[in-house]
């Protein structure tokens, strides 16, 4: 209860922006595979702390957010297993984990 | 009596083509051939048992129609049901009798004439399928089925006329056979819809129940001055004028002596081009009580065919030609008796007459087309200025051709005398000038007969490449047992057996009609004696005397060149040039148009897809972006 005086609401959307942004930008400019993944789990831990903020501020006797932060990192850990699977495969396959040598699905 | 068994009829023949059509080309040709013959064989006797059992049943005075066979086939309302069946009854029975009898013959004869061809296999296995398709045909429960046998009998007459595909001219009579005969079907198919669509069936029992719904209540309704009804007929006929190659639907008939010699004596003479009067006998109640006008129609329609064709049957040089125009001409008397018939009792004796016919002409015509094959097996060569003097080389085809000669001419007690006999008393009874033109049409099918025999058999032999031969046993036995029919088919009591209402028909022996017939017959005879038994000038000097009318038949009186006119010149240049000329430009030109645009837009914007992941990125988050300022200032 004390916290919620402390730090008001915006704190919190101010920190995801800013932790969903520097994951997007992760994503676009940075050219390894691993260093991407990384921006999408950052993107993902936005999306939580979200998720976390809004329940405990504005619906503090309901759960849904709780569960929903709980969920998405379930899945943001599957979707680590995979990307790396898939990132390891490429590895393999091209000898590089720049996205920008593997642009073999065009046009 | 339990006639399910005639399900094999239908089922053998499907089987053996099946069989032989599929694994024909790995089995050894002879064994294809005997497999089809001699389940042709079991077919034929499974129909002889049928007719022996069927007359020797007659439920009290008449024959009753029997469904021996019935399922549903398609059911698309309560009323709209085709079925699919067996109808015995005195005509289809007739008809299977006839048709497994000359399908056999000619199976075994195939054996010796198609031996060493190419195709043996495939012939056998087209045989089969017409075998089916037209057994199919005749005992067919309704109208539908019957048109759809109707269909499949084409095809198959199609693909043997054209058996030799490698010949261009084959491949253009096949194609010639199929495109007349499917225009006439044309109005069979719509006769069917107008009939079934005022009667609300399709069934043959309840069509031609006498004392039915369709006949005691007749449409009312009127097209363009003329009954419904008799529209129907007129357009039912029209597909059995084209089946049954009538005038002006005769052309393919000719050409269609492109196939197989047998091919030609099975389908071409007795048994598919008969449909057209199969058809107008099977539906003869309605056209005798709702429609005696198509009657009238269908009568003068086969006096001039056959007067028409046998004037052009003269003139002809090939020898399978005369008889296919000797074929049209009998159809055309055929036809003339079912178009001077009346219902029950007497009156119907133009019926019973046609059908009468119709069994003795199988025979004998297919027995005169076989002789045909026979002789040009021998002398390689369709032409009868190559032939002559061939009765020392082929006696047993000499005097079965002969026989069949004297059988058409109508010489008593050959059986093609009977039968042309019946016609003209019909045809007297009925009409004058019908009997005048069918007597002397008689006369006119002795002289193209026996000019034909002489020509090939007597005169002065022209110079052989090599000795001709008689033909092997396989060829000759069913020459002789064609032979051996023809003279006797004669004495069938057809009158006790097959008429309009199943009643037996009091016949009797007309000797005003007889007497001139015959002589009528003999002075043809005599007359080709004449001219053709040796070499002699007299023949060229009469069609030179003759120049117009002699070039006009040998032209076939320009009836191709008429169709062709009309075709090229006027439906071509007046409707289908026009009509191509929008299909190309407009309605093509419009969808060559969006499929163009579609390319080019696909051009221009494919280098989005460049396989670099990060870009696709930028494009989602820019648009997700604008999708959300949109929501955000717009709204």
């Amino acid at each position: 209860m004390n916290l919620q005086s402390e730090i008001p609401l915006d704190y919190m959307i101010v920190l995801s922006t800013v932790v969903f942004f520097v994951g997007l930008l992760g994503v676009l400019i940075r050219r390894n595979l691993i260093s991407m993944l990384m921006g999408i789990e950052l993107m993902l831990n936005a999306v939580n702390i979200n998720f976390v903020a809004f329940n405990h501020y504005l619906f503090p006797h309901r759960l849904e957010g709780h569960f929903f932060a709980l969920i998405v990192m379930a899945i943001a850990a599957a979707e680590a297993a995979i990307a790396i699977a898939l990132i390891i495969n490429i590895y393999r396959r091209f000898a590089t984990v720049s996205v920008d040598d593997v642009d073999e699905l065009k046009y | 009596m339990d006639y399910s068994y005639t399900i094999l009829i239908l089922l053998l023949p499907v089987s053996l083509f099946l069989l032989i059509g599929l694994l024909g080309s790995r089995m050894k040709p002879a064994i294809s051939g005997m497999l089809g013959t001699s389940g042709l064989l079991i077919i034929t006797l499974l129909s002889y048992i049928t007719a022996f059992n069927y007359f020797t049943h007659r439920v009290g005075e008449s024959f009753q129609a029997v469904e021996a066979f019935q399922i549903v086939w398609l059911q698309f309302t309560d009323t709209l049901i085709i079925h699919l069946g067996i109808l015995l009854d005195p005509l289809s029975v007739m008809m299977l009798v006839v048709i497994t009898t000359v399908s056999l013959m000619v199976h075994i004869y195939s054996l010796g004439y198609m031996k060493g061809e190419v195709g043996f296999a495939r012939y056998y296995a087209f045989l089969s399928l017409f075998t089916f398709s037209m057994l199919g045909l005749v005992v067919a429960t309704n109208i539908f089925q019957m048109y759809i046998f109707w269909e499949l009998v084409g095809v198959s007459s199609y693909l043997l006329i054209g058996f030799y595909y490698e010949r261009p001219s084959a491949v253009a009579a096949a194609k010639k056979a199929f495109i007349v005969t499917r225009f006439a079907d044309l109005g069979f198919l719509i006769g069917i819809l107008l009939l079934s669509f005022y009667t609300n069936t399709f069934d043959f029992k309840t069509l031609t129940d006498v004392n039915g719904p369709v006949i005691a209540q007749p449409i009312t309704a009127v097209f363009m001055g003329m009954s419904v009804t008799t529209w129907a007929m007129l357009l039912i006929f029209m597909g059995g004028a084209g089946k049954s190659a009538m005038f002006p639907l005769h052309i393919w008939l000719p050409d269609a002596m492109e196939g197989p010699t047998p091919v030609s004596a099975l389908i071409h003479a007795a048994t598919m081009v008969v449909a057209g009067v199969y058809l107008v006998a099977r539906l003869f109640p309605i056209y005798s009580f709702s429609s005696p006008d198509s009657l009238e129609v269908i009568a003068y329609v086969g006096s001039f065919t056959s007067l028409f064709a046998a004037v052009i049957a003269c003139t002809q040089l090939d020898i399978k030609r005369v008889l296919a125009f000797s074929t049209l001409s009998q159809i055309g008397y055929m036809m003339v008796a079912l178009g001077v018939s009346g219902y029950g009792g007497e009156a119907g004796l133009g019926y019973m007459a046609s059908l009468f016919h119709l069994f003795t002409h199988a025979f004998f015509k297919a027995l005169l087309f076989l002789g045909a094959g026979s002789v040009i097996h021998a002398v390689h060569s369709n032409l009868m200025t190559d032939m002559g003097g061939l009765r020392k080389y082929m006696p047993v085809t000499h005097i079965t051709f002969l026989i069949a000669c004297l059988t058409i001419a109508g010489i008593p007690p050959l059986s093609g005398f009977f039968s042309k006999d019946e016609i003209l008393v019909a045809a007297f009874e009925h009409n004058k000038i019908i009997f005048a033109v069918q007597w002397m049409v008689a006369g006119i099918t002795a002289f193209y007969m026996f000019r034909l025999y002489f020509n090939i058999f007597w005169n002065n032999s022209p110079a052989y490449h090599h000795t001709p031969h008689e033909s092997p046993a396989t060829m000759t036995i069913p020459l002789i047992i064609l032979a051996t029919l023809s003279i006797f088919s004669g004495f069938v009591p057809f009158h006790d057996l097959v008429t309009t209402d199943g009643m037996p028909l009091a016949s009797e022996f007309h000797w005003m009609i007889a007497v001139p017939s015959v002589l009528i017959a003999l002075v043809g005879i005599g007359v080709a004696t004449i001219l053709y038994l040796n070499k002699n000038s007299k023949s060229d000097s009469l069609a030179l005397g003759l120049k117009g009318v002699y070039t006009l038949a040998y032209h076939k009186f320009y009836i191709d060149e008429v169709y062709l006119f009309i075709t090229h010149k006027v439906i071509f240049n007046l409707i289908s040039r026009p009509v191509a000329w929008f299909d190309r430009h407009i309605v093509d030109g419009t969808m060559n148009l969006i499929g163009n645009t579609t390319v080019f837009f696909s051009g221009a914007i494919k280098k989005m897809q460049s396989g670099e992941v990060q870009w696709y990125i930028w494009y989602f988050t820019s648009g997700v972006l604008v999708l959300a300022l949109m929501i955000l200032y717009l709204n």
